[in-house]
Formats: C-alpha cells, structure tokens, sequence
C-alpha cells in the first residue's frame, strides 16, 4: 500500500429484497487510527461490518481492507484483521493457553512463534496464574482483555471489535481501552462499535449512521462544535433523533 | 409497598455471589442496582421476585415475605428479566393476551398503564416477536410486564446493548411509570444512568458498596479531581501512570481523570512533569467527581 489508507470505502451498499440496510456509504480510515463506528440499534452497522470483514458481498459500492477488495478477496482480508465481538470471543471450556494456541494455530503461526507469543501475551496480561483454567470460569473483564489480544495474535493491520466493553466494569473498560491505545500507537488501526458515548470521545474519529447512511463523520471536537453540543452523547442524540 | 432487603446472601457451589446484602427501597421510588456484569445483580433480582431462594436472610416485596408469601408476590410484580424471554413464535399481541390471561385479567383492563409504550409496537401487533428489533422487543417485553397492573416493577438490565437514542426513551417510560405510582427496581451497568433514579445502590462482587442518592454520592468523592489533556492521549496515561505522586488515572471521554496522593498537590508541578515528558498543549484544570469516578475509588 502507498498510501496510508487501509480501509477505503466508496458507495458501498446493501439491499434486501428491497430494503436498504447500507446506502451508498463512503468512508476512509488512516493507518494507527481508532476510527469510532457508531449508530443506533438497527441502522445498518453490523450489515456494513459484515461487508468490510469480507462475510457478506456488497449490493454495489466498493471497498478495500488493507489494500484487499472485499469483493473479490476476502480471504485475503480475513487472514490481515483482527476480529472481537461481544457475543463470540474465546471457547469457555479450552483453557487461555489452549485458545492462544487454537486461534494461533488458526491463522498459521509456527509452533515456535505460537509459543513465544502465548508466553508474552499471558505475561503482559498478569494470567499466570491462570493459564491453564478454562477461560469460562474467568471473570468477564478478563476474558475480553485476553479476547482483545488473542484478536491481535497474528499482528493484523486493523482489528474490528464490535461492542467489546458492553457490560464491563468502568476499571476493566478503561484498561482495555489503554489496550486499544497501545494498538494504534504501535500502527494496529481500530474499527470500533460502542453504545458507550464517552468512548466515542476516545475515538480519533467518529462516523454515526442513520438509517443506513453516514449522516457525520469528524473528530469528536469538530462534530461537538458543528451539533453545538456539549458532549458526543448529545451529539448522538441531536442526529439520530432527527 | 416497596422493598425491604435484610441480610441476603446466596452461593452458587463455591461462590458467594451476594455477601450479607440490605437495604430498603421506598414505595414509589425508583432505585437503581448499578454495577457491571458478575456484580450479583440478577441473582438478588431472581431472590426478589421468588425464582430462587436465598441461603440466609429475609425479604419482602410490597409486604409480602419473598419465601413464605410467594404467590402473593407473583400476583403483584411484574418482571423483566435481562434476556428477552417472551414466547418469539407467538405475535406481539397473542405476547400480550397470553400475559394478560396468565394473571386473570384482559389487555383492555388495564390498556391505560400500557397505553404509552403499547401505541409504539401496535403497528406490528400481527408480527411474531422473533422477528422484532432489539427496541420494539424491549418494548412489549415491558408491556407484557406492566399488564397485571403490578405495584412493583423490576427491570433487569433492561437497556443493555441498546443505543442511546432508545435507552433516553426507556429512561422517559420509567419516569411516566413512576408518576402512576409504581415502585420500581432497575438495574444497569451504566453509570451515567444512575443520574436518573432517585436512590441507587453501587454493587461489585456481591457487596454493596454505598447506597445513596446520584448528588450524594458524587459529593462523598474524597479527593479533588483534575481534567488533564495533551497532544497524545496514550503518552499522557502512560506519564500520568509512571508519576510517583499518582493515586487515580483514568481515561474519561477526552480528558484523563487525575488524582494525586498529596493533600498539597499543586497542577503547575504536574504541568512540569508533563512537559519533561514531551507532552504538548497540555491542559489541567480541576473538575466533579462523576458516579464512575466514586464506583471506582470505591471498588479499587
């Protein structure tokens, strides 16, 4: 890639039988960037996710995700992100170093590297101790901070997490997000989901969608002041309750 | 006819999920249980409203003791748990006669109470509930709570994962619910919300850790609190957290939250600190102690 663009979006939409999910979105995002994708329940991001993933063909539109069209290659995408959602993270009865070595495994490191990498990541996150439980007895704010990492296993360009904090505890929820910082300062680029506004505020930039269509996009100072608002939670509130 | 809590505790296997718990809730009040997934939430919920007994302790519930007087609870509560539990092959309405039937009463009875958030959904009253957005199920999830006219209302984490557009909305109903004279319990793992109830309850791993209104225990805040900026947020932490004099930093949307260990603390010192770091455009300027702020000074 010359340049720093790793996820280029021109146009991209997504019918259903005739219902628009995604209408002509058009976005870039920057390498390093955390890069905020917001929107109410049902406005059409995780249809626009799914499409950015390479899981779900365009209706029509363009987009590339480190420098991999989605349309016609998007394995290529899938083996150069990271991906973390809520729902599904970890397997809860494989133990933490059994999921590093599955998912290592998964995305093809060597022994010798799924090795070196297991050891630093359960150093780095103080789980000595408990290497070898099954994740599905650790607390939730463990388990999405191991998620996070193991997401990163495979040192992708850009890590897609959708709604990683959701039930968290407010300390968990800003360690992960030192987490996040850390990422992107070392050149990682996050795509991140949150119904968390003060996390919105962390973001670099935020895009907000409404029925479909990227209604802002702006650093949070710039949309504070273009919505004369106080904070990016009435940000949200000024353009999606119209 | 509110809630009167003594002693609870309860065990799972090894794990004690709630520790010695009390407190009272008011008739008419609307209390919030705030704290995060794990913190014991819905097991108090489950003990409150008769699905599971509790190890030692009592309760009661609108007078009515939560083991002996079960059944006149369940005639007088209404309950929405936080995983969507209506039947999702019925449609919205047969959702709502259904509930009515169970408890001996018909939806026009009490169509009053429900009136407000019914009209949102009738639209789609043919639809199967399965096939209804996370709003719309919300929604009838609560009417079908609300349609035996219940003198007490518990709502389990009834706006996790919803945006804020909605959660404002729901936040509105709970308000209009109240005035009708309903005592309501809800719990959420959002702090912000806790601004919205009259009295909350901070939990954490079983054990409440202070119960007040959202003003007091802002002002219980021991430390004052700086606002720091700079150029670049993940140095700032970083600096702020190698400080020595550091007691607390944490990230709050576009400001670090800081506080020192000295009682002498003087910002211009921290300012040079920074500087020496490398840090630009820094800013420090002392600010108020949020919910957030007093459940992690309290939880640390």
């Amino acid at each position: 890639m010359k340049n720093n663009k790793v996820i280029q979006v021109e146009g991209l939409t997504k019918m259903f039988g005739d219902f628009t999910a995604v209408d002509a979105i058009t976005f870039d995002v920057k390498k390093g960037e955390i890069f905020g994708f917001l929107g109410a329940n049902g406005a059409g991001k995780t249809t626009a996710i799914k499409m950015l993933i390479g899981i779900s063909n365009p209706t029509s539109g363009k987009a590339t995700v480190a420098g991999f069209d989605v349309l016609t290659n998007p394995n290529d995408i899938k083996r150069n992100i990271g991906y973390m959602s809520q729902r599904f993270a970890l397997y809860d009865d494989l133990t933490v170093k059994e999921n590093i070595t599955f998912f290592g495994g998964i995305y093809g490191l060597s022994r010798k590297r799924i090795k070196e990498k297991s050891e630093a990541l359960i150093e780095e996150l103080g789980l000595e101790n408990v290497a070898s439980q099954l994740v599905g007895s650790l607390p939730l704010g463990w388990k999405q901070k191991l998620s996070f990492s193991v997401s990163l296993i495979h040192d992708p360009k850009i890590v897609f997490l959708d709604e990683p904090t959701g039930g968290v505890d407010p300390i968990t929820r800003r360690q992960f997000w030192e987490m996040i910082y850390k990422a992107a300062n070392q050149g990682t680029t996050v795509f991140v989901t949150t119904h968390y506004m003060d996390e919105a505020e962390y973001c670099d930039r935020v895009s907000i969608m409404v029925d479909g269509r990227i209604e802002a996009l702006d650093t949070p100072k710039k949309l504070k002041e273009q919505f004369q608002a106080e904070s990016m939670n009435d940000v949200f509130l000024k353009l999606a309750r119209g | 006819m509110g809630i009167s809590i003594s002693n609870i505790s309860k065990s799972y296997k090894n794990v004690k999920t709630l520790h010695d718990i009390s407190f009272d809730v008011k008739p008419n009040e609307l209390f919030g249980l705030i704290g995060p997934d794990g913190a014991g939430k819905t097991t108090l919920f489950r003990i409150l409203t008769t699905l599971l007994f509790p190890d030692e302790g009592t309760a009661t519930v609108a007078g009515f003791d939560v083991v002996g007087d079960y059944k006149e609870i369940r005639k007088n509560v209404g309950y929405m748990p936080g995983r969507f539990s209506l039947y999702q092959d019925l449609t919205v309405e047969e959702n709502l006669n259904f509930f009515a039937t169970i408890f001996g009463t018909t939806i026009d009875e009490n169509y009053d109470l429900i009136k407000d958030i019914y009209v949102q959904i009738e639209p789609f009253k043919d639809r199967r509930a399965g096939k209804l957005s996370g709003g719309m199920k919300q929604k009838l999830a609560l009417s079908c709570a609300l349609i035996h006219k219940p003198k007490v209302l518990f709502l389990d984490e009834p706006t996790t994962g919803v945006d804020p557009v909605s959660r404002k909305e729901f936040w509105e109903m709970l308000k209009r619910l109240q005035q009708k004279g309903i005592t309501i319990l809800v719990s959420t793992p959002y702090m912000d919300e806790a601004a919205l109830c009259d009295r909350v309850a901070l939990i954490q791993d079983g054990n409440i850790m202070e119960i007040d209104t959202p003003e007091a225990i802002v002002k219980h805040y021991p430390k004052p609190i700086y606002n720091v900026r700079a150029h670049n947020m993940y140095q700032l932490i970083t600096s702020l957290k190698d400080y020595e004099f550091n007691h607390s930093v944490y990230p709050f949307g576009e400001f670090v939250h800081y506080t020192d260990s000295r009682t002498d603390f003087k910002p211009m010192e921290l300012q040079h600190y920074l500087e020496s770091k490398n840090l630009k455009n820094i800013e420090i300027h002392e600010t108020d102690a949020t919910i957030e702020d007093t459940f992690m000074e309290l939880a640390k």
